[in-house]
Formats: structure tokens, C-alpha cells, sequence
């Protein structure tokens, strides 16, 4: 894991890109992003994610985070920059490409963003819509191989008993296991978090950091996560992003994260117990 | 020290305030905070409506041309007209009614099917965050508003002229009547579907076709049979009347009855009449306790 | 390249393909089948078939030819009905908002005690019952022929449709603002006002001024039955074959209710806007 935090910095992708272990996953160059003409939410961010580790970004709220995740999977438009996911530019497809690019990236969201009127498993199998055609998907026809797959997953997020129950009477937790679990339906090559843990409870929380971290780690697949949590980000990624103001202002280990950079990017020190 | 801090920050939470206080170059200076619940232009837009209301009201009952003795004479008018209403003629029920009640209920659901399938593609094309294009979203739009601008009388009466008298027209009419309302309220409710689910399904790289099957589906679900639902019954009280013109249904029956001035005969239809839209009522709302 | 990491964790899984991800709903796909087998059985019973299909797109073809040009040269009578509609729509849409508001608090179940809402429910539904012309031919005979028959004919009809969409919003309502509110030691009257009001206050505008519109369409229609407005007009044109006339005061009609349409709009804009505020809100 100390091989990401390693990476820090190296922008320029080595060489022989065949093996994906060795190359960064996802690099950004020069990212820009701004909602108003003139105002900037990010500010040309260079950034690369390589191996299996969990990466965290924190930051003060409206810096940019959302946004920057967002540009990865284009949910958001860049406005300028490049977004390169092993080494092919994501801002350059436009229609069928960018979907099929979309279906190698998980994603999971603050709200959890399930189908609330559909089951468990069929917001599971939800994550393979991407490669089963849509009237298939209406009559419920997926391959054998994608609900093998679903309910091992269900397994592996403790929500095997479930697969039947409707997503909206489940608990927050047990939602955000079911969105990780979707998620990980696509077999993405990278997996995103938009705020996974913000609206649920501490030990929860902890819970589904945990869960994520372990799946993913199982898998190969290098995490993105946005925090505001800075404990929980110490505690679980192996490499933290701090931004403020649309730019990145500490990107190192998390062992190497202190009250001095804590006031660098969040700004005044009276929070700070 | 920490906490007085906090309690500071606290005490200034309206940013707006704050900047007023620099502006005015005295950063402690009490500047006096007040609450409106709407900015002057809402106001003003209110004002106008409500003045425009209380004008048109006026306006209106000041012009109609409503002669009073013939409120006066209401009641009599009433007492004359359920005596001779009672008793109902009910040996007229199977000889005529019947026949004329089921065709009303086949117009009604038959129109109300043609309506779905023809609203739906256009309610997809109207709704602004399924379409997202303009120009789209307007064309459905004016359709849609095309079909409900028309009564469904009016409708009858053009397809009589284009198909002759009869259940064909009426049927024909309720279904053009109805495309506007299911297809304005169908694309209302997609357009409150939550964004939350259909990005994460974007996210995921769905193609379209997947977003509206498991993004919006499941959530207008239950909308879009509450208001298929209430459509048919509104049609069914729309049918019963089509008649009135000729374009079939317990309508006829009512109008020949009421034009050789039969009350009694005319109670039996009104009878007929109010029973199946109770019993449409009815099935409605069973029907949507096991749906929703 | 996943795939053999995929299954990497879980051992003694039960055997692939063993566990049915979905349950075949036969009742669902039955209903489908009686639905499709209604839709051609009532179809031939209506004598829907393309030999008159074909026979219709000619006399179609005739009508609209006897349509065009539109004749307006009866344009002071048109306007006249006209004018009377709209006082109609006006007048009964006031009528029936005004009825609307205390019979639908009465008739919502969650804030109403079954004594209450039943009665209210009942006068709800009867209102319902009729369509507003057959509504308009028992008025006519009571208090005569003329705008008022047509007035209160639509005020039974306003009060029919806003009173229920009103009384189901209500039901629709989060009890926990109403809660809230209430924890506050608010009076019963202050519990409507800041705890129900503000969750349904969007919706009645819109139900009214749904309302309203349709008032304004049916307002031109009890004409037909003696009613008032330019119903009357209409209906002995088309008796008469003149087509042309028709589609002059249809043309008419459509503007107007255009007109009111967009009007009715604007009051939505205007009242209506706090329903939109947080429906999406601002990513950072």
C-alpha cells in the first residue's frame, strides 16, 4: 500500500502501459472545472492513482471534491485538462465510447443513489446495465454468470438475507453496502466515493470504510474516496489528497499528515482540538 | 479561550450581514437584520395576481347576465323536477339502459388504452431532463396541450363528422381528450423523478434506454398508474356524456329520454349513471391499494 | 482480468445458478394478457376496423375542406359567448376554490376524525359523480337557461376535483414537520399554517389553477345543453353543417384558452416556485 503513496507525484506514466498493476490506474493533467466563467471550482489538478490503495481527498466543503470526482467519470464536464484512465483520455469520448468507459469505473455516492422501489438485488444487478441491453434488463433476463456474481457479493457485504427486501427498507448502512456492492457488480478498474460515509453514523461508518477498503484491496481495484472525516481518513487510506480553493495543497502518506497541514487546508486552527 | 471562539462565529451566521459591516468600514457596527419573507419583485408578482383575480372576479359577476327571479324559483323548479323523476322508470333499465352502460365502460377503457400508448412516448418526449433538448421538450409540449385545449365534446363532435354518429367517434374523442392529461402529468412526474439514482446509473454506464427502464421507471411507477387510473375514471363520466352529441353511450339514452321530456326514464340513466361511476371508484381505489 | 479475483474471498458458496434472483410474477404477466385480449375484443365490438378507417380519412378530407376558410363573420356573437364563458370559468372557479379549501382540509384522513372526513368525503364524491354538462342540465332545469346553470354546474366541478386532489396532498404530507411544529406548542390553527399549509400551499395553486383551466374549456361546453356561453353557438353550427363557422369559434376557443393557459402558468411561477428549491441541489 505504500507503493501509492510512493507514487505521489510521479506524473509521467512508465513505460510498458500492458501491465496495469504497474501503471497508474487514473492520472489527471491539468483537470479544470468551472460552473461560472471566471470562477474556477478547480484549478488544474495533476494527479495519479496507481496500485491497489485507498486514496482519500479532504478538504473544506465547496472546494472542489464532489467536482473532481465528478470529472472523472464526466457526471461533471471538465472544463479544460485531461482525464486519462489507463492512458486513454476520457474527455475525448463523446456517446457509446464514454459509456463504456463509464462501465470500468465504480462509483458511490453521499445518498447511496439506489432504485428505492426496486430489491436489493436488482439495484445490484443494476451495476451490469451498462453491459446488458436494456429490453433484457426490463423482463429481468441477466445473464446467469452477472446474479451468480450479485448474490456472491451480497455475501461478501453481509446482506445475503436481503436480496428480495426493497432498497428503501433498508437502514443507511445497509444501503451504502448494497452501493458498494453495485459498484463492484461492473468489475470496475477504479472505484470512486462521493462522500460514502457522510450520512451515516460513526460505527457505520468505520463499518463501510472498512467493507470497502477490504473488497476492493481483495480485488485490486484502487479507491477514491471524498472525506470530510479527517480521522476516518487517517485511519483507513493509505495516501491522502488535502485541496482548498480548487487546488491540491498536501498529497502524501497519511502517516505524514499534521495540524500544520490540517490548518493549510481547512483554514484557522480553532477546530482543531 | 476555544469555546468563546465557537460562540463568536456563532452570532454572525448571515454572511450578507457580515459583508455589509465591511462595506460600511466599521467591522462591529450593529447593522440591523431584517426578515421578508419575499424579495420586493415576488411581492409585486403576488400583488398583481391577486389584484388580477379580484379584478377579473368583479368584473365577472358585475357583467354576467344572471336573472334573480330564477334563483327564487329554484326550489320549485327542483320539487317539480324530482316528482316527476320518482318513481324511476326501471322496466326501462334492460330494455335500453343496459346495452347503452356497457358500451360507455368499452369507450372509456378503450379510449383510455389508446391514450397511454399514445401519451407516453410524448409525456418522454416532454419531460426536460429525459430530453433534454429544447426544441423537443416544446414540439411535445404543444401537442400535448393541443389534445387537453380541445374538450372532449368537441373532439366527439369532430370525429362524428369524420366517422359518423356512433362508439367509434366517442371512443376516438375520449382517447385524443385523454393523450394531454396523461402525457402533461406523466412527463411532470419524470421530471420530479430523484436525479440521484439515474446518475448513479449514468455512472455506471447504462445506455439510455437502461436509465428510463430501471432510472425513472421504478420511480414514476406509481404515479403513472395513480394517473392512468384517475383517467379512466374521469372517463368514464366523460363517456356518459359523449352521447349528448351522438358519439354513443348511456349519453344517447339520455338525451332521447330528457328530448320526449320522460324524467322518470331520465332518473333510471342518471341511476345507471351514478352506480358505475361508484363502481369505477371503487375499483379504482382497490385497485390502487394493490398497486401502490 | 477481475473475474478470478472477483469470487476470491468467498468459499463454501452455496452452488452457482442455485438461488433464483427474481420470482416469475405470472399474475402480472396474466393481467397483461386479459388486457391485450380486452383491447381487441372491445375493439371489434366498437367497429373498429380499417374499412372504415379508410372511409373516414375521405369524409375527413371533405370536412376540413368545408372548414377552410373559417368564417368570421358572425365575430360579435363569438365574442359575446365568449366573454360569457369566461365569466362563467371565473366566477365558478372562484366559487369552488373557496369551497374547496375547508372541505378538503375536512375530508384528509390524517388530520380529520372519521366523523368528520366521511361526510366530507361523501359531498366530495357526489360532486364528482356527474360530468359538469350533465351537471349543467339539472341546474338549467332549476334555475333556468343561462350563465348561472353554467356557473354553478362548474363550481360542483371545481369543488369535485380541487377539494380531492387537495384532501390527497394533505394526506400525502411528512407528519414530521407537522410534529415539529407541533412540539413547538403551536395552537391547532398555527400547526395548519406552518406545518401543513407550506407542504400543500404548491400543490393547491396547482390544483386550482388546473382547475381553473379546465373550467375555462368546459365553460365553452354547457353552452350545449342551455347553459350559457358559446357552447350554444358551437353546437347549432354543427348542426347546421356550417363548418365553416366551427372552426371560427374553435379557433377562438383554442385562443382562449391559450391565453388562459399561459396566464395560469405565470400564477404557478409566481406562487409555485418554492416546490423547485431543493430538487437539485448544488454539487461543490
Amino acid at each position: 500500500m505504500s507503493e501509492a503513496a510512493a507514487g505521489t507525484g510521479a506524473k509521467a506514466r512508465s513505460a510498458g502501459s500492458a501491465a496495469p498493476a504497474a501503471a497508474a490506474a487514473l492520472e489527471l493533467r491539468g483537470l479544470q472545472k468551472s460552473y461560472v466563467r471566471g470562477k474556477p471550482v478547480l484549478r488544474a489538478i495533476d494527479l495519479s492513482i496507481a496500485g491497489t490503495g485507498l486514496t482519500a481527498i479532504i478538504g473544506p466543503s465547496g472546494t472542489g471534491k464532489s467536482t473532481l470526482i465528478r470529472c472523472v467519470n464526466r457526471l461533471v464536464e471538465p472544463s479544460g485538462g485531461q482525464v486519462l484512465l489507463d492512458g486513454e483520455d476520457l474527455t475525448a469520448l463523446r456517446g457509446r465510447s464514454l459509456r463504456l468507459a463509464r462501465r470500468r469505473i465504480g462509483m458511490v455516492f453521499q445518498e447511496y443513489n439506489l432504485v428505492e422501489r426496486l430489491t436489493v438485488i436488482e439495484n445490484l444487478l443494476c451495476g451490469r446495465l451498462g453491459h446488458v441491453g436494456a429490453l433484457r434488463a426490463w423482463l429481468r433476463r441477466f445473464p446467469p454468470a452477472d446474479i451468480d456474481r450479485a448474490f456472491e457479493l451480497l455475501d461478501a457485504v453481509g446482506l445475503a438475507d436481503f436480496a428480495k427486501t426493497r432498497a428503501d427498507a433498508l437502514s443507511g448502512g445497509q444501503r451504502q453496502r448494497v452501493g458498494i456492492a453495485r459498484a463492484l457488480m461492473q468489475q470496475p478498474r477504479l472505484l470512486l466515493a462521493d462522500e460514502p460515509t457522510s450520512s451515516l453514523d460513526p460505527k457505520t461508518s468505520v463499518e463501510v470504510m472498512e467493507l470497502m477498503r477490504g473488497l476492493c484491496a481483495q480485488r485490486g481495484i484502487p479507491v477514491i474516496v471524498n472525506m470530510h472525516d479527517v480521522e476516518l481518513a487517517r485511519r483507513f487510506a493509505a495516501r491522502i489528497i488535502g485541496m482548498s480553493g480548487g487546488r491540491v495543497v498536501f498529497d502524501g502518506p497519511a502517516t505524514a499528515l499534521t495540524d500544520e497541514h490540517l490548518k493549510q487546508i481547512y483554514g484557522g486552527e480553532g477546530w482543531l482540538a | 479561550m476555544d469555546g468563546s471562539r465557537g460562540v463568536a462565529e456563532n452570532l454572525t451566521p448571515g454572511t450578507a450581514v457580515r459583508r455589509e459591516s465591511h462595506a460600511s468600514g466599521q467591522p462591529g457596527s450593529a447593522v440591523r437584520r431584517e426578515w421578508q419573507r419575499f424579495t420586493a419583485g415576488e411581492r409585486l408578482a403576488r400583488f398583481a395576481v391577486y389584484f388580477f383575480v379580484v379584478a377579473a372576479f368583479v368584473l365577472s359577476l358585475g357583467t354576467v347576465e344572471v336573472i334573480p327571479e330564477f334563483l327564487w324559483d329554484a326550489p320549485a323548479q327542483v320539487q317539480d323536477l324530482l316528482v316527476r323523476m320518482w318513481p324511476p322508470d326501471y322496466a326501462h333499465y334492460p330494455a335500453s339502459v343496459h346495452a347503452a352502460l356497457v358500451e360507455t365502460l368499452h369507450m372509456a377503457t378503450l379510449g383510455t388504452v389508446i391514450a397511454v400508448l399514445l401519451a407516453v412516448p410524448l409525456g418522454l418526449l416532454a419531460a426536460s431532463n429525459v430530453m433534454p433538448s429544447r426544441t423537443v421538450n416544446t414540439v411535445a409540449k404543444l401537442a400535448l396541450v393541443t389534445s387537453r385545449s380541445v374538450n372532449s365534446l368537441v373532439w366527439a363532435l369532430l370525429f362524428i363528422a369524420v366517422f359518423g354518429p356512433g362508439a367509434l367517434a366517442g371512443t376516438l374523442a375520449i382517447a385524443f381528450r385523454s393523450i394531454g392529461f396523461v402525457g402533461k402529468l406523466l412527463g411532470e412526474a419524470l421530471e420530479e423523478a430523484h436525479r440521484g439514482p439515474v446518475e448513479a446509473l449514468k455512472a455506471s454506464g447504462a445506455p439510455w434506454p437502461s436509465l428510463l427502464v430501471f432510472g425513472y421507471w421504478p420511480q414514476v411507477k406509481p404515479a403513472f398508474w395513480a394517473l392512468v387510473l384517475l383517467r379512466w375514471d374521469i372517463n368514464v363520466r366523460e363517456s356518459a356524456v359523449l352521447g349528448l352529441v351522438g358519439a354513443g353511450g348511456i349519453g344517447v339514452a339520455l338525451n332521447t329520454a330528457m328530448n320526449l321530456f320522460q324524467w322518470d326514464r331520465v332518473a333510471v340513466v342518471l341511476l345507471a349513471i351514478f352506480a358505475v361511476v361508484i363502481v369505477a371508484e371503487v375499483v379504482v381505489t382497490w385497485v390502487r391499494g394493490r398497486i401502490l | 482480468m477481475n473475474e478470478a479475483l472477483a469470487g476470491g474471498g468467498s468459499s463454501g458458496k452455496p452452488v452457482p445458478g442455485s438461488r433464483r434472483a427474481f420470482e416469475p410474477d405470472w399474475l402480472a404477466r396474466l393481467g397483461w394478457l386479459a388486457a391485450i385480449l380486452y383491447v381487441v375484443y372491445a375493439a371489434s365490438l366498437l367497429d373498429f376496423t380499417w374499412a372504415r378507417f379508410v372511409t373516414g380519412l375521405e369524409q375527413a378530407a371533405r370536412f376540413f375542406d368545408r372548414m377552410f376558410p373559417p368564417d368570421f363573420s358572425r365575430w360579435e356573437a363569438v365574442l359575446k359567448g365568449l366573454k360569457e364563458s369566461l365569466e362563467i370559468a371565473v366566477l365558478a372557479s372562484v366559487g369552488g376554490i373557496l369551497l374547496s379549501l375547508p372541505i378538503g382540509f375536512l375530508a384528509a384522513r390524517n388530520l380529520m376524525p372519521a366523523w368528520v372526513n366521511w361526510p366530507a368525503r361523501a359531498v366530495i364524491a357526489l360532486c364528482r359523480t356527474f360530468h359538469p354538462v350533465i351537471v349543467a342540465i339539472i341546474f338549467v332545469k332549476a334555475v333556468g337557461f343561462g350563465a348561472l346553470a353554467g356557473i354553478l354546474a362548474l363550481v360542483i366541478a371545481s369543488v369535485g376535483f380541487i377539494a380531492k386532489l387537495f384532501a390527497e396532498a394533505i394526506e400525502e404530507i411528512s407528519l414530521k414537520q407537522v410534529e415539529a411544529v407541533r412540539a413547538t406548542g403551536a395552537s391547532f390553527m398555527n400547526v395548519i399554517a406552518f406545518g401543513v399549509l407550506p407542504q400543500v400551499a404548491a400543490r393547491f395553486i396547482g390544483f386550482s389553477t388546473y382547475q381553473f383551466d379546465s373550467n375555462v374549456r368546459n365553460s365553452t361546453m354547457v353552452g350545449i345543453v342551455g347553459a350559457g356561453g358559446i357552447g350554444a353557438p358551437l353546437f347549432v353550427a354543427f348542426q347546421r353543417f356550417d363548418y365553416d363557422v366551427v372552426c371560427a369559434i374553435l379557433i377562438a376557443i383554442v385562443a382562449v384558452v391559450f391565453l388562459c393557459e399561459i396566464l395560469s402558468n405565470q400564477v404557478k411561477r409566481v406562487f409555485g416556485e418554492a416546490v423547485q428549491d431543493g430538487r437539485e441541489p448544488r454539487r461543490g
